[in-house]
Parts: C-alpha cells; structure tokens; sequence
C-alpha cells in the first residue's frame, strides 16, 4: 500500500520532469545498490543514468557496484555467489530473455512487474514482441534500457578502397575476398576471446539457417544434429580459417582496434562497437567507419537488450523501483542510448539525439525481421550457454562440424532446451 | 593434582579450535561430498530452497564417460602436466640456484632477495604481470630481436597446440607401461645388488604388465564411446613459466638451508679424500637433502592443484588450453549453475591432493610419535 | 678468506647477474608500463622506456583501488592477529600439554591447511549465509581465521618445542598453572614465533583471491579483486592494472625485503620440521 502511493508520487514527479524538465527533490532516502557490467567505456552512458537518479533523488545514496568483464561473464558469477548468499542487490543488470528467466523466475527470485509496467504506460511504447521475450505466464520480470544488435560487420571504408575489396554481403562472398586481403597483409576478420567466437558463430547460424529455423532450434522443433545445423558448423570452420591465432588473448576493443588501425578488414560485433569507436575513439560514424550487416544476415535484427529486475528480498526495493521507473522512461532512455550506442526499446524515442549509426539501426528496428541472440542470452538458459563455450572451445582445437553439432544437440536436451 | 585441572584447561584451550576445524574442514568436505551426489543445479538452482534429490555417484560418471565433459578430462591431463612441470621446474631451478649461492658469492643476501621476492607476490599480480609479458606480439616474443635474432611467434597462452597426444582410452596402458618401467629399473637394481629373488618378485609383475599394455587392451571395457585426443596442450607453458618463476625461490631457500645445514667436517672430508666440487655435491649433498626433496615435492605439487587465481587472472576463465579442475569447478558451479556437477569435481580435485598429503601426513605422524618415545 | 679470482668466479656472477636480470623483467615490465601514456602503450613498445612518466597513473589506481586496499588492510591485520593468538595458545597446548591422541588430533588439523579451497566453498558460503555474515568483512576474517588455523598452530608449535623442558618444569614447580605458565614464560619467548606468523599470515590473507571474489559484496572486496577487476575490465589501459598490481604488491613486498628472513622461517616451517 505505502508502495502505490509512492509509486504514484514519483511517476507523478517523473512526469513534471519530463514535461517541464525541472528537478523535483523527494523523500527516499536509504542507499541504492545497482549492480552491472558496465564499467570503462559503457560506464560514461551508466553514468548519466546516475547522474539523473541522484537529481530526481537527491536523498538516496546510490552505489554503483561493477564486476568487469565483457558480456557480463564475471559480474554474473559474483550475483549469483550474492544471491545464494541471501544478499541480493537492490536491482541487477541482466539480458532479457532466458537468460533472466531460466536462471532467476524459474528459482522464484524476481518479483513482478506487471503493474508497474501498466502503470508508467510502458505496455503501449515497449514492441510487443519485445514484452512478450520478458514475461513469462506468470508475469513480466525486467525492464527493458536498451536494445543492441549482434549481427553488425565493422570496417573502414577508406581501407577496403585501398585493399580493392567492397563489404560481403554473404559468406561466400567473403571467402571469395579473403585470400585477396591475406595476400595484402591484412587480417581477413578479426577476432577476439572466447564469447567473441560465440558471437560470430551466430551471424554464421542466421545466415545459414535463416530467422525462422533459428527460433525453431530454440523451441525444440529443429535438432542441432539436421543437416542445416552441422551445415552451420561447416561454415563457421571456413570462415575461421582467416581468422587471426592469437585471439584468445584479445579483448573485443583490441580486435576494434585491429580494424581501425589497418590490420584487419572486417570485425563481427554488436553494434556497441560503435559507442567504442564513436566515444572513445572519437571516430565519426558513416565517415571514418562504417557498418552492414553481417554477412547473409541482412533484413534480420538479431536482438539483445540489457533490462533491470527487482529481485525479492532487497534491502531497498522503493528506491529500487524508482530506478527501474527512470530506465523505462523516456528522459533515461534518451540520456542513456546515445552515449551506449544502443538505441531505445521504447518507440517513441527522439531520434534527433542519435548518431548516424543509431539512426539507422532504429529504422532496422522497425523494419527487420527480430530475432534473438544466443551468446546474450535471449534464447537459451545460462546452463546451455555455459556448456556451449566448453563445446566451442572443443570445436576450435578439433575443428569437427558433426562432433560439434552432436555435443549441441545432447547439451541442448541436457539443459532442457524448447521444453 | 594441578597437573590434572592444568591438563583439562589445556584441553578446553584447545577445543574451540578443534571445533572449528572439524566444522569447516571435514564438515563441510563432507557437506559438498553430498552435494556431489544430488542433483542439484538441474531446473531451479537458484531458488531459495532449491529441491535437491539424491542420484548417487551419476555426476562422477557423467564427468568422466560423457562425451561432453571432454574438457574436464582434458583438465586432468593439464592437472597432471601442470603438477609435473611446476615441481621438476622449481627443483632444478631451486636446486641450481641454491648451489651458486651455497659458493658465497658477495652480496649474496642482495642475490637471495632477488630470487625470493616472487613468492610475496599474489597470484593475481603474477598472472596479470605475466600475462602482458607473454603477449604474443609484443611480450618476450620480441628480446630476439634486440640481439640481432628475429622474433618469435609462439603465441603463449592464445596457442592451441598439442603435443604427446594420445587416446584416453590408452591411459591404463599407458599407465601400465610406465609402472612397469620402474619395476624394471628396481629390479635390474636389486638384480645387480645381488638380491636375485627381489629382483625376480619385482620384475615379473613388470613382465605382465607390459605384456597386457601390448595385448590385453580388449580385456577392458570402453571407458568412452568414441576416441578421444588428450595432450600436452603448450598453453601450460606460458603459466607453468609463471608459476615456476614464483616457486623456485622457495625451493632455493630450501636447499639453501639445507646445504648450509651439512656439517662442515662432512664438506672437509669430502675434499679431504680428493673429491672435486661436483662429487661432493653428487655424492655428499643430494642424498643429504632428499628429505627436503621430497618435502619440497608435496608442497609444490599441492600448489599446483591450487593454482586457481593464477590461471584465472593470466588466461581468464574460459581458455580451454590451459583450463584446470579448479577453475572448471568455479565457472560449473558459478556461471553453469550446476552445483552438484561442481562440487563432484571440487571432490575429485580433493582426491588428488590428498592422495600426495595424507601419506605425507601419515609419515610425518609416525615421525611425531618415535620421536616422542 | 679471499676467493681467488678464477674462471669459476667470473662464470659464478655471470650466471646469478643473468639469472638475477630474468627475475627483474617482469618488475621491468609493470614499472615502464604502469609509468606510460595509455596512448603510448601497445604492444610493438613494450620494451621501451617511457619518454614521459605518467606518474598519474599511480594516483588513478590508487583512487580506483583505495576502498580495497583499506578492506584489505582492516582483513589482513584483524585476521592475522587473531589466528596468530590462536596459534601461539594451540601450540603451547600442543607442545607442553600432552594428552592422549596428541599426534593423532595435530594430523587432523594440519590436514586443513592443504585442502583445495574449492572443496568447501559452497558450504563456507552456505554457513556465512546462516549466520548472517556473508559479504562483508568479518565472514571473510572468521573463514581466514578458522583456516589458518593449523598453520600457525603448526608454527608456534614447532616454535615452542625448542623451549627447554628445564624452564617450564621450574616455573610448574614453583606453581605455576596453565595460564600462569604461558603468561610468565611462554608468551614473553614468542616473539621471533608471533614475528614469523604474522608475516606469513598478512602475506596469505594478503594475497588470497578466491574467497574475496565470491564471499564479498563489491564494498567488502580486498585488494586482490580490485586489481582483477582492473585488469579485466573493458579496453584496458594497462598502465592501471601494471600501477594496481605495484600497489596491491607494495605492503608485502616491505615487509618481506625488511624481515625477509623471518619470512623464509614461515615458509620453512611447514617443511622441515623441529
């Protein structure tokens, strides 16, 4: 009861913010603890979400508690030891989709958003089939900050004219060109550590299999072990070959950094390699770098999006609540996005405060085929995510595309896949 | 009659300290034993009260006969070439450098805190230290080239490389030949000693062995479906490096004193009787310091089934070349979610340390008792 | 005596300059990283000496890691002192006090010391939850005081069986109990013992990663996680990781160059024994 009424009363300040744009001070009090990756170059698009709160909330101290790591690899394994621990953070940074529902609704951690969704209006700005990736039957559990896209090919368009060679527009394509690039001295497409691999193998997959087989993988309709599934292998192994040998001991940025600085041609990654090289690098989008779709994949938006939850038990779920308010609205979303180089989940975002490239992935947005990306959590549990590193790293010493397909299809039952 | 109420507080001094240890030592060894042989992480682990069923020993065998735990197999390979390259480097190493040092040359304590500052440091700061320095393209890959030579190209901890490979299913040959080999060695000993019934008791038993490595490998069943590689992954390298540039300074102090500890007239009458420097450390000084040898062996190969951070902050958790049981143990149980899977290798990792402890317990005890009687 | 200058000599401290020279490379290597530009530092430079000296680097590490260094500072001096009490009064027991079963009992608890820590992992944490104190300090002082246990039982132990029989049978003959006999004899000689746990105690818990990483909430992590968390992060600069690991490594360091061979008696005490 004391929580509608409060509730009510920030929605209401929230609304004067973003009708007059002025501060209004209230009385939580109490501290913050959010939990995420986002530290080093995503922290400055945290930040201003911070620097937001604070104003909106000048009483609540906010501790912005980070476990660094690409993909969140770390900061997930330090939340789980808290929660297991019965210390949960006040609100925890997690990819919408399975990897929220598998590992936290399904253990009865979470607590329902559904009347806060009803009540910021968020039912009608969110797209439905993103609302409908959030919930389960039992409620929604996470509010979506932002959308990312995974099938992104990087390159420098002054450099390929140099190298002779236009952007694939399939794999084919870029086996054609590769050993034109090698013979130049330059790295055909650059790579990085492990859940790197994991991402390219996707853009293969899709490419391969088209959108709609891959959502039949994910319900249990098409087994790893068809002849388009170990096809996906097949070619993942041809691409590979022009991959470089040290990526192991790369992070994501420095494979970026290979492509900027000349040595390598192309880069598969999600499209917060454009916040990389837009804010950190200084580069200017649609000049200095520019983007396609990875190959094979064009037409289709493969999906991840950062959300927040509330789980049960924290220490400060009003102040909690508050934040997830700002995250869905739509001054969070137009202060966070452009400086992540995400765009927004809610469709109603002003567009003029997005960069070349954001501009573009948001028309994507509204015109492509959505489908969800595995490595980041949309379609599978974390069990299968886990045990699809061990079967990659299989697959990059032994290069076997049916010992691979195999192992996916038995940690695929394994892991309750499509049940 | 003090003596009896002294006895009692002694006691009672030292109980809470018992208590605690039975508590979370062997309490909680037991605790994750049972973990081990639930089900735990399978659906639902995260919940508060997660439901947990007995399966009995189904995790151990999934671990070792499905074909997609290949890699903790793989990690028991690395276990082992890790343990044997830590302890035979950090020996010779610590061996070789306490002998300089035994020379007393000047500003030997300069020398010795050189050599023994690695040992302060954490794991941490070794393996991020470590991990720049063997950077493929620009680590130690390039000293070549400032000595006019060109420069490597091994790529360290990012290589993928094998080498010594072989079948799992080969292992108990594998295993039989080696046992058998050092039966041979002991009874061609005992042969030459002259104890020829030893040596015969000996070298029969070698004799079968061998002959079921080469023939008998159908008498035992198939441990896996299908063939599967195991190596020398050369990754290790790069961390064994790391790991031996910590250790061998523990191992120098060691021989150090021990070599400082062999009574001078020993050394005198050595030269005395006209050995050169080099009989005297071969036939005066090694056998002296076998028991810190073999001291020094259990230390450091318990370490090396320890050797979690290091790994973690040189090559990070997900590089399978140079993946180990424990680290294995930390992203099953804490990024799989799977508990009992997890605490099943926490178990067997703590098989194989106390397979090298507890005989090193058992004769440290016995030496307690004599020397108390 | 003088040592003549031979061929032995030269190739002597030829060998250990060289030997000494490849132990300093790595603190080569952190110290020019840590002091460099982050635009400066890729790997074609590597090797070179900075043009500039980024002494800034310092103070950026240090604001990213103070918290963690005052966590570990409160951790390492708590715990220590604590399991080094504990060890001096458990080894006087095990020294002076027989009882039956002595052997047997002091073989159990050294057993704890060379346990994998992986295998109690989950229950620690499963414990610390139950008694309210998991994520913060003092459920990581309570498990690095438990487990160093035996270790500094073992070391005052052997410590204390040098004291001769002859002073503490005088002291018990002139009346002394249990207490009485530690306070008067036994504590005022441990010294050198209470020297030597503490150095290896602070330099264990010092150093300890595992347990800071999945026993502590972000505000309670010591210095070990803070500079993994440095490393790994997103585009490393990696003059911050290089100056985080100099600080992280700094108090041990001193320490141990200033007492150094108090700590080489910690290390040999589990080793050779008596």
């Amino acid at each position: 009861m004391r929580f509608k009424k409060l509730a009510i009363a920030v929605l209401v300040g929230i609304g004067l913010l973003a009708a007059f744009g002025t501060v209004m001070a209230d009385n939580l009090t109490g501290n913050l603890e959010i939990f995420s990756w986002w530290a080093g170059d995503e922290g400055p698009a945290l930040q201003a979400l911070i620097d937001l709160y604070n104003a909106q909330h000048p009483g609540v101290n906010l501790i912005n508690a980070t476990v660094t790591g690409g993909s969140g690899v770390n900061a997930k394994a330090v939340l789980k030891t808290r929660m297991l621990g019965g210390n949960p953070p006040d609100s925890f940074q997690v990819h919408a989709g399975q990897e929220l529902i598998g590992t936290w609704v399904k253990a009865d951690r979470m607590e329902d958003l559904t009347s806060l969704f009803q009540q910021e209006g968020w039912m009608d700005v969110f797209p439905a089939g993103l609302i409908k990736l959030l919930s389960t039957d039992a409620g929604i559990w996470s509010v979506p900050v932002n959308i990312h896209r995974s099938n992104v090919m990087w390159y420098i368009p002054a450099n390929l004219e140099k190298w002779g060679v236009t952007a694939p527009t399939t794999w084919a394509n870029f086996l054609a060109i590769a050993p034109q690039l090698q013979a130049q001295g330059v790295l055909p497409l650059a790579l990085a550590e492990n859940w790197t691999v994991n991402h390219l193998w996707e853009s293969v997959a899709l490419s391969v299999l088209g959108p709609e087989k891959w959502q039949e993988l994910w319900n249990g309709t098409l087994s790893f072990t068809s002849p388009e599934g170990v096809a996906v292998w097949n070619m993942f192994g041809k691409v590979l070959q022009y991959t470089n040998d040290d990526a192991a001991s790369l992070s994501w940025q420095q494979a970026t950094d290979m492509v900027v600085g000349g040595k390598a041609a192309f880069n598969v990654m999600g499209d917060w390699a454009a916040g990389y090289m837009s804010t950190t690098l200084g580069l200017t989008p649609g000049v200095d770098y520019a983007w396609s779709a990875s190959p094979g994949t064009n037409g289709v938006f493969v999906m991840l999006s950062d959300s927040f939850g509330l789980p049960k038990g924290a220490p400060n779920s009003d102040n909690a609540i508050a934040w997830l308010q700002l995250l869905g609205s739509k001054a969070g979303s137009d202060a966070f996005n452009p400086l992540k180089g995400s765009i927004s989940a809610r469709t109603d975002s002003d567009l003029s405060l997005y960069n070349a490239y954001s501009q573009s992935a948001a028309s994507d947005w509204q015109n492509d085929i959505v489908a969800g990306s595995l490595p980041h959590g949309v379609v599978a549990n974390e069990g299968f995510m886990n045990d699809f590193a061990t079967v990659m790293e299989m697959f990059l010493t032994s290069r076997d595309p049916q010992q691979a397909a195999n192992a996916c299809e038995a940690i695929a039952r394994q892991n309750a896949i499509g049940e | 009659m003090h003596l009896t109420r002294d006895r009692i507080i002694a006691f009672s001094v030292l109980l809470p300290s018992l208590i605690l240890i039975a508590v979370f030592v062997y309490g909680f060894i037991g605790q994750t034993v049972y973990i081990s042989l639930t089900d735990w992480g399978k659906g639902a682990a995260l919940a508060v009260h997660p439901q947990m069923h007995l399966i009995g020993f189904d995790n151990y065998k999934e671990l070792f006969t499905s074909f997609l735990h290949g890699r903790f197999r793989q990690d028991l390979i690395n276990a082992f070439f890790y343990t044997i390259t830590l302890v035979l480097g950090s020996l010779t190493l610590g061996l070789f450098l306490a002998i300089l040092l035994d020379r007393e040359p000047r500003g030997e304590g300069i020398f010795r805190t050189i050599f023994l500052y690695p040992m302060s440091l954490s794991f941490v700061v070794t393996g991020t230290i470590w991990r720049w320095l063997l950077a493929p393209e620009g680590g130690v890959n390039v000293l070549p080239s400032f000595i006019g030579l060109p420069a490597g190209h091994f790529r360290w901890i990012s290589s993928r490389d094998q080498i010594l490979t072989f079948d799992w299913q080969s292992i108990p040959a594998i295993t039989a030949i080696v046992v058998a080999l050092v039966l041979v060695f002991l009874a061609i000993r005992a042969w030459r000693k002259g104890t020829r019934k030893r040596a015969l008791i000996v070298g029969f038993p070698a004799l079968l062995l061998i002959l079921w490595a080469v023939f008998g490998q159908r008498l035992i069943p198939q441990m896996l479906p299908i063939p599967e590689k195991h190596g020398f992954n050369l990754a290790t390298i790069g961390v064994s490096l790391a790991a031996i540039w910590q250790f061998s300074g523990y191992t120098m102090a060691l021989y150090l004193a021990g070599l400082r500890g062999i009574p001078v007239a020993l050394h005198e009458a050595a030269r005395l009787d006209g050995a050169n420097d080099i009989q005297y450390y071969m036939r005066v000084a090694f056998p002296i310091l076998k028991p810190i040898t073999l001291s020094a062996v259990i230390i450091l190969a318990h370490i090396s089934l320890k050797m979690f951070a290091l790994i973690f902050a040189m090559a990070g958790a997900d590089n399978a070349p140079t993946d180990h049981p424990a680290v294995l143990m930390y992203l099953t149980t804490f990024r799989g979610n799977k508990f009992a899977l997890g605490a099943s290798i926490a178990v067997i990792l703590f098989l194989l340390v106390a397979l090298f402890i507890i005989p090193y317990l058992v004769s440290s005890y016995r030496e307690q008792r004599r020397r108390a009687s | 005596m003088t040592t003549k200058i031979t061929w032995a000599r030269v190739l002597l401290y030829a060998t250990l300059i060289v030997v000494a020279a490849i132990y300093l490379t790595p603190i080569y290597m952190t110290v020019i990283t840590a002091l460099k530009n982050p635009a400066d530092i890729n790997l074609d430079t590597a090797w070179q000496i900075p043009t500039h000296l980024n002494w800034g680097s310092f103070s950026q590490a240090y604001a990213k890691l103070g918290p963690n260094i005052m966590n570990s500072i409160i951790l390492a001096v708590t715990a220590t002192i604590l399991s080094s009490m504990l060890g001096s009064l458990n080894g006087y027991v095990f020294s002076k006090w027989q009882f039956k079963g002595n052997d047997i009992v002091f073989t159990l608890l050294l057993f704890g010391m060379f346990i994998p820590y992986q295998i109690i992992l989950i229950p620690l944490f499963q414990t610390l939850r139950a008694i309210h104190m998991y994520g913060g300090l003092p459920g990581l002082i309570l498990a690095h005081v438990v487990y160093g246990l035996p270790i500094t039982t073992l070391i005052f132990r052997n410590f204390y069986a040098q004291i001769p029989l002859s002073l503490t049978e005088s002291a018990q003959i002139d009346g002394a109990g249990f207490f009485k006999l530690y306070l008067r004899v036994i504590f005022p000689l441990s010294i050198p013992g209470f020297v030597v746990t503490f150095i290896w105690q602070f330099t264990q818990i010092w150093n300890e990663f595992l347990w800071g990483i999945t026993l502590t909430k972000y505000s309670a992590n010591p210095i070990t996680v803070g500079l993994a968390q440095l490393a790994g992060g997103e585009a490393v600069s990696w003059n911050l990781p290089m100056a985080g690991s100099i600080i992280a490594a700094i108090p041990v360091l001193i320490i141990y160059i200033l007492m150094g061979r108090y700590f080489i008696r910690g290390l040999l005490a589990g080793s050779v024994k008596g």
